[in-house]
Parts: C-alpha cells; sequence; structure tokens
C-alpha cells in the first residue's frame, strides 16, 4: 500500500534529453520510505535514465528533485551517495581480481589508527554480512573465481548492506537463478521494513508483482500509470507499457508445448566429448540446419564457455568440433567466421562499437566479402540500411552514432551484422535479455526466418522463456554437463526448470 | 516499439544541441589545431625572423624524421597499444645501413661493405624482423606492448653498440644520402618523403579495410574479435608498421645529420609519441589518425623552432615542452571524457 506520509523523494516535472532524443518528458516521481517501487516499461522507456537520475549519473536535467523536503541536485554519483541513494546497475561492476571481502567493503576497508587495512576483520565482517543474505562463500577467495550469478549477488549485497536508504536495482534479477532470487526478495523485504526505500527495475512483471508494493509504468518517456502492484495484474501492466491490448504477448509458457519432429537435414555442427577445466564436462551435440537448438542452464552452467567454443574464442581442453563434416580446430574467431560460424555474445559492449556509427557496426563482419583492400561506403551504407529496414531498428539512420540507440535497437545491430552474408551457423547468447516484448517478438521473428532459410541456430539462455520461444530441440545443461534432451515431447518452463 | 521517440521532437530545440554536441565531439580535433594557431601567433608577434618563409623551410625539414617515425606509431597508438622501441630501432637501421657500406679509412668500424640496394635491404630486413619480434611477443606470447617494447628498446640499442662499438660511421648508400639530404627544386627531399608517408599512412587508414579493422579493433578490441576480425595480425602489423616507418625514418636521418652513431636518436621517442598524442589521436585508440598526428608534429615543430627565435634559456626550454606536452594529454583525456559524455 502507498502509505499517506512525506515522501523520502520527490522529482517533479523531469525532462531529460539526449543529444535532441527526449529520453523523460515531465515525469513525476515520489519514493516512500518503507516501500518497494516496482518500475516497468518497454527499453528505451525512460526507466533506467530516471533512476540514473536519482543516482547522480546524470547531472543535467530539468525539473525539481526535492529530497527530505528540500531541493537537492546532484552533481555525482558521489554526491548521491553521501545522501544515502545507491544503484545496482544492469551491467556488473566488480573488482574481479579483489576477493569477496575486498569487494563487499570497496572504498570502505576497515582500517586501525594507523590507516592499516585490518584484514580479518574485514573477511569476518564480509562473511557476517554474505550469510545474513545466505551467501557463503569464503570471503577471502577471488570474486572473479566465482560464478556470475553469485558476484551479482555479491554485487547487490554491497549495496544493500552500504547503508543507503534509497537504493535502486536495474534488472537485478536476469542473471540469478530462481532460488538467489528468492533470496533476493528476502533480504529485500526485510530492508524495506527496516525503512529503507527501494526501487525495482525488471521486465519480469512476475518478479515485480511478486515483490512490489507499488508499480511505475513508463511509456515513451511519460510516466503513465502508478497503481498497487496488489490492484493490479500482468495483463494490465502489459497493456499499459505497449498501450494496446496485449493477449498474444502474455505467452507465460507454463503450460507445456510441443516440440516439432526432429528434422531429417545433415548435421552442421557436431561436438564431441567436449571437456573445459571447472566448465564443461564431456559435452556432446549436434545442430542441423533449418533447426533452432535450444541450451538452457543456470548461470553459470558452463553455457558462456561452451559458445566461445564453438566461435574459436576459447580452446577445449578436450573433444572435437565438426563443422560441415570436417573436423575443426579453431585457432581464432576469424577462423571460426570463416568456417561459417557466427556469434553474438550475451553482453552487448562484447559485440557493438558504441564510437562508431551504424553502418559500420553492421559492415565490420562483411568487409572481407564487399572489399578486397579499398572500403566501399556506399556498398556499406547499402547493406546496413537493408538491414535496417527488415529488423527495424529505429532510427532508422546509418550515420546515427551506436550509442544513441536504445538497448533493444542495439541488440537488434548486433544481429544485423551478421544477416547481410548468412552463416552456416549462428551461436546466439541471451538474445533477447533486457528486450521489451515487442523486441522479443521481432528478436523470435528474425531467428524462424533464418531456420527457414535452412541455417542451423543455437540459442544459450539462463531465462526459460527464451529457449522456449525460439527452440525446436533444447539440451539442458547442468553444471557442465548435459543432463537431459527435449526432443518432440511436450515441454514446459516447470520441466526445464526441474531438469536444470 | 521501442523507441520512436525522436520523430516528436520540435525541430527547432534538436538544432543548437547537436551542434553543441558537435562541437564537444569534435575537441579532440579542435583543441590541438587552436594550439598551433596560438603558438604561431605567439612566435610571429615576439620574433620578427619566425614567420617567414624560409623559416617555414626549417620548421618543415626539422620535423621530418618526426613525422616519419610518427606515421607508423600512429597505427599503434590507434590501436590502443604503446611502441617505446621506436627511435631504438630507427637508431638501429640507420646504424646498420652504415655498417653495410663502405666506410672512409678513418673510421674504425670492422664493417661488411656491400652494394647500396643490398644495404637498404638488410636495413629494412633487420627493422621489420625486429617489428615481428615485437609483434610476435604481444600478440602470441601476450607481452603488455608497454614491456614488450621496452625490451626491444634495450635489445635494439644493444645491437647499436655491437655495430658501431663507441665509433661515429659516415657514409651511407646513395640513394639514402639522396633522400636525407638531398633537395629537388629547393624542397629537401626528406620533407618529402615524410609528406609521401603520411599521405600513404593516411590513406590505408581511411581508405582500405586495415585500416578500418585498425580503428575497430583500438575502439573496441573485444567486439572486433566477437565479429570475427583477426585481432592478434592486425595488432601484429601495426607493431611491424611501426618498425619499418621507424627504420626508414632512422635511415634518413643519418644521412640528414650526416653521421651515424650510438643513441643518436633518443630524443625522438619522446617527441614521437607527443607529435601523435598532441594532435589529438586517443590513447585509449580508435580515435584520430594521420590528420592530427600533422596538427601534432606542427606544434611540435613550431615549439621547438620558436623557442630558439625567441632567445630563451636553454634549460627552461626542456620545461616548457613538458608542460605543452601534459596540458595536449590533458585535453586528451577531457576530450575523451566530453565525447564519452555527449554520447551517453
Amino acid at each position: 500500500m502507498i502509505p499517506q506520509r512525506a515522501p523520502i523523494l520527490e522529482l517533479r516535472g523531469i525532462t531529460k534529453a539526449f543529444g535532441g532524443v527526449e529520453a523523460l518528458r515531465g515525469v513525476d516521481f515520489a519514493l516512500f520510505a518503507g516501500e518497494i517501487h516496482g518500475l516497468v516499461g518497454e527499453n528505451g522507456a525512460g526507466k533506467s535514465t530516471l533512476m540514473k537520475i536519482i543516482a547522480g549519473v546524470h547531472a543535467e536535467f530539468s525539473g525539481r528533485s526535492i529530497l527530505d523536503g528540500k531541493d537537492t541536485r546532484f552533481r555525482s554519483t558521489r554526491d548521491a551517495h553521501a545522501a544515502g541513494i545507491a544503484m545496482v546497475h544492469q551491467e556488473l561492476s566488480v573488482a574481479p581480481d579483489l576477493s569477496v571481502a575486498e569487494n563487499v567493503f570497496l572504498g570502505t576497508q576497515p582500517t586501525n589508527r594507523f590507516g592499516l587495512v585490518q584484514w580479518r576483520r574485514m573477511a569476518r565482517e564480509a562473511g557476517e554480512q554474505l550469510a545474513k543474505f545466505g551467501i557463503d562463500v569464503d570471503p577471502m577467495s577471488r570474486l572473479g573465481d566465482l560464478p556470475i550469478g553469485m558476484q551479482q549477488l555479491i554485487e547487490i549485497a554491497r549495496v544493500l548492506f552500504s547503508g543507503a536508504r534509497i537504493v535502486i536495482l536495474d534488472e537485478p534479477t536476469s542473471a540469478l537463478s530462481p532460488p538467489e532470487v528468492e533470496r533476493l526478495f528476502a533480504t529485500l523485504r526485510r530492508l524495506r521494513d527496516e525503512g529503507c526505500a527501494i526501487v525495482f527495475i525488471s521486465h519480469f512483471i512476475e518478479d515485480i508483482l511478486r515483490v512490489s508494493d507499488t508499480v511505475t509504468v513508463f511509456r515513451n518517456g511519460r510516466k503513465v500509470a502508478e497503481t498497487e502492484a496488489a490492484a493490479t495484474s500482468k495483463a494490465a501492466l502489459i497493456e499499459a507499457m505497449i498501450g494496446k491490448g496485449s493477449e498474444a504477448l502474455g505467452e507465460t509458457y507454463t503450460d507445456d508445448i510441443m516440440l516439432p519432429p526432429p528434422t531429417d537435414r545433415p548435421a552442421v555442427l557436431k561436438a564431441d566429448e567436449l571437456t573445459l577445466a571447472r566448465s564443461l564436462q564431456d559435452v556432446s551435440f549436434e545442430a542441423r540446419g533449418g533447426e533452432v537448438l535450444g541450451i538452457y542452464g543456470f548461470m553459470g552452467c558452463g553455457q558462456l564457455e561452451l559458445a566461445r567454443i564453438l566461435f574459436g574464442k576459447i580452446k577445449p581442453d578436450r573433444g572435437t568440433l565438426i563443422v560441415g563434416g570436417e573436423p575443426k580446430s579453431f585457432a581464432s574467431t576469424a577462423a571460426a567466421r570463416r568456417a561459417g560460424v557466427a556469434f553474438v555474445p550475451e553482453s552487448r559492449r562484447a559485440m557493438l562499437f558504441h564510437q562508431e556509427p551504424v553502418y559500420k557496426n553492421i559492415s565490420i563482419s562483411v568487409l572481407g566479402r564487399i572489399s578486397a583492400l579499398l572500403l566501399k561506403p556506399a556498398r556499406e551504407r547499402s547493406i546496413a540500411a537493408r538491414q535496417v529496414e527488415q529488423l527495424q531498428i529505429r532510427p532508422a539512420a546509418v550515420e546515427l552514432e551506436l550509442g544513441m540507440l536504445s538497448g533493444g535497437n542495439q541488440q537488434k545491430v548486433a544481429l544485423a551484422k551478421w544477416l547481410s552474408y548468412p552463416p552456416r551457423l549462428l551461436v546466439l547468447c541471451e538474445p533477447t535479455r533486457g528486450m521489451d516484448v515487442g523486441a522479443k517478438n521481432d528478436v523470435v521473428n528474425i531467428v524462424r526466418d533464418l531456420r527457414a532459410k535452412g541455417l542451423a541456430v543455437i540459442v544459450l539462455s539462463t531465462e526459460p522463456e527464451t529457449v522456449l520461444s525460439l527452440a525446436d530441440r533444447i539440451i539442458v545443461l547442468k553444471r557442465g554437463a548435459v543432463v537431459r534432451e527435449f526432443a518432440h515431447e511436450m515441454v514446459s518452463k516447470d520441466r526445464l526448470l526441474q531438469a536444470a | 516499439m521501442a523507441s520512436s521517440e525522436s520523430a516528436t521532437v520540435p525541430a527547432d530545440r534538436k538544432r543548437p544541441r547537436s551542434v553543441g554536441r558537435f562541437l564537444r565531439s569534435q575537441m579532440r580535433n579542435i583543441a590541438p589545431f587552436l594550439t598551433l594557431i596560438c603558438l604561431t601567433g605567439f612566435f610571429a608577434a615576439a620574433s620578427p625572423s619566425f614567420a617567414t618563409l624560409d623559416n617555414f623551410g626549417n620548421i618543415l625539414t626539422q620535423v621530418s624524421v618526426t613525422g616519419i617515425i610518427a606515421v607508423g606509431l600512429t597505427f599503434v597508438i590507434l590501436c590502443a597499444e604503446i611502441d617505446l622501441s621506436i627511435a631504438s630501432i630507427a637508431n638501429v637501421t640507420g646504424i646498420a645501413v652504415a655498417y653495410f657500406t663502405l666506410q672512409d679509412s678513418y673510421v674504425n668500424i670492422a664493417n661488411v661493405p656491400m652494394p647500396g640496394w643490398a644495404a637498404v635491404m638488410l636495413a629494412l630486413a633487420l627493422c621489420a624482423l625486429l617489428g615481428v619480434v615485437n609483434a610476435f611477443g604481444l600478440t602470441v606470447i601476450g607481452i603488455p606492448s608497454f614491456i614488450m617494447t621496452l625490451a626491444m628498446m634495450q635489445i635494439a640499442a644493444g645491437i647499436s653498440a655491437l655495430l658501431v662499438r663507441g665509433q661515429i660511421a659516415y657514409k651511407v648508400p646513395d640513394v639514402i644520402t639522396t633522400l636525407g639530404s638531398g633537395s629537388i627544386g629547393g624542397i629537401p627531399c626528406i620533407v618529402i618523403v615524410a609528406a609521401l608517408m603520411l599521405l600513404g599512412g593516411h590513406l590505408v587508414l581511411t581508405y582500405t579495410r586495415f585500416g578500418r579493422y585498425v580503428y575497430m579493433v583500438g575502439g573496441n578490441r573485444e567486439a572486433a574479435e566477437y565479429s570475427g576480425l583477426n585481432v592478434k595480425l592486425i595488432l601484429g602489423s601495426a607493431m611491424v608498421i611501426a618498425a619499418v616507418c621507424s627504420g626508414i625514418g632512422g635511415m634518413l636521418g643519418v644521412a640528414h645529420f650526416g653521421s651515424a652513431q650510438q643513441n643518436e636518436f633518443d630524443t625522438y621517442l619522446l617527441d614521437s609519441i607527443a607529435a601523435v598524442v598532441v594532435g589529438g589521436t586517443s590513447l585509449f585508440g580508435g580515435r584520430g589518425g594521420i590528420g592530427n598526428t600533422i596538427v601534432g608534429l606542427f606544434v611540435l615543430g613550431v615549439l621547438n623552432n620558436g623557442l630558439d627565435h625567441v632567445n630563451i634559456d636553454s634549460f627552461l626550454k626542456i620545461l616548457i615542452r613538458g608542460l605543452i606536452l601534459l596540458a595536449a594529454l590533458v585535453i586528451n583525456v577531457y576530450a575523451q571524457r566530453l565525447r564519452e559524455r555527449s554520447v551517453d
């Protein structure tokens, strides 16, 4: 319920533009102590921008920001920190080479009167704090050695325990397994009961509804609805988000769906007993033309490493790859590309050139085909323009710097770079992570299109919905080993979760 | 759909912002140019002998060797790497070409005389080989370029020392003598060579596939690798290009100075790096180019030459050069930040 008190933080008439594109238009927003406030909206709707204003990341904006009844203007994240506001960003920001304890106490290590770090005290207190969160790790172990999901939990824990009064979490659950999500929610509820104000941004509307007291919906830079979580439903929120009836889009995959019979086309790729220290154990599978193979598993199950082996970025310790009937041992990603393998990693940052125009981002993978020595910029632009048109990338301007595009559109660019000359095998990691419903549907349609053209597609994801919406056949990875294959049978979110 | 926001922005509000954004994003190109204009203006006002056609020719000649070396270094820095061995490689190549040329009898060096073309070929092969070693250490073994080229700096200096053993050689092949100290129609050949090499570097970076790859690898190495580029090959090529440019600079430099000896090129390391960076090429890679390097060369050239004209304490000159370099570095980093903000 919405407490009838003065808000701890109030924003009035916030407007913010990036290079002429208005990300927020006259938004009012109020946050109360002791509430969890869910934010939903499609990519580019403005929710992250608003939160970055609150957290001091964006210092330039118009409108008023009132903290504890006083007009406040943060010039940096430091200012916001000092005022008790902390944010966990969508992208992991930890120091992988430092210990868990050092990460928990980053910038606030306990010191003795000579200014030396008290290691034992730091380790003990870090262990205690993490234990409250249900995290049981050696505080002195190197953070980078832990699974990504665990790293994310530790980062969230650090912010939650930093003593902040206002905590903003941007998509905190996307890299977490269900039990980890439960732990996070329990901690959020406890902090709320202790009087914290928590903002929770997520595309997982079920998560929002489960944990939030209040939900605010953004659309196109405007706040379009604010309601008590108990008084709304997923369908209603989706309708507010996209502004149209959403029955067709409300696919939840809780019901069984039937996987199609296996295709009799030859295998484009055969992986045989791939093994990598600490990540993969005797993983074997086939990817056939005209088929989408889904590889599902929780964070840290080895799928990221598997994908990198397929694209020649990591060499397996043991096992063979057979591409198009020939055994291959890729010396580099360039060799994998020449063999007809294309790859889209799970992070856009690892795939795109933010300072370069859209057309250079799209043409980079095909330059070798369109030019021997000299570049052909006109050809590049026309190839890019065709992809922009086909994938409906917005705004449709190939000269625009990539960094100006919204996240979902950047993701489409990452796909587009491989599609001008379709590869034999397309490996997609988390192709729809962090995307809104509309953009997700676009990606599903693009992948189906490629399948129809006879490509072999491998989709690796930690989100069951992603795999279920795309795959014709699904294998489940658990701790680096294949534990289950679903082919030509009934499958559902429950069954996948149970297998993993 | 995701973002149709831009369509609804009133046109009149779009314009001033995008001009401001453009200026901010071009900061790295504008600042060095303004520095150059200010310096030129200052020295022209301070000394009547500065702003003359003759002196302009002097400046061109003075920056030529640095310019030749800086061409290759621009490739390396665009890749977000560094090469500290350029001056040493220039030195050893210059010494090698003299070593393979018949010296006068009073020169006490156990040299191996060869025909001119063979001497030049061997010297070029030497610098290319040293570049390949740099490339191998960086890409195959995985030594950071800073350390790898630091070692190469010593190795090349060591080879130089062994070749000349503290002596000075004077003769180089005729073709090198002509290119280094001759002139065509009043224009020194070395200036022409520097101009051609800068032009060539610019054409490669701007109009070839390899040039694009250099920018992409420098802009985001991980993304370049996941786009299927052979990142190691590109980085390695940049290191070899830097070494060969340095070698050419070294050979012509020896002809230009009239002698080949140990430590002859020591100041060229700092000068070349300064020229590239002062010109506005980003030390973080992916931004800048030969155009920036040319402006940087002129800034350094005008500064060095101008300080001679205003008759300043020669010890103070060193300090002033250092301060100007620092200012340029501040602008370089600041421009990067402004740019990131404008993209954000």
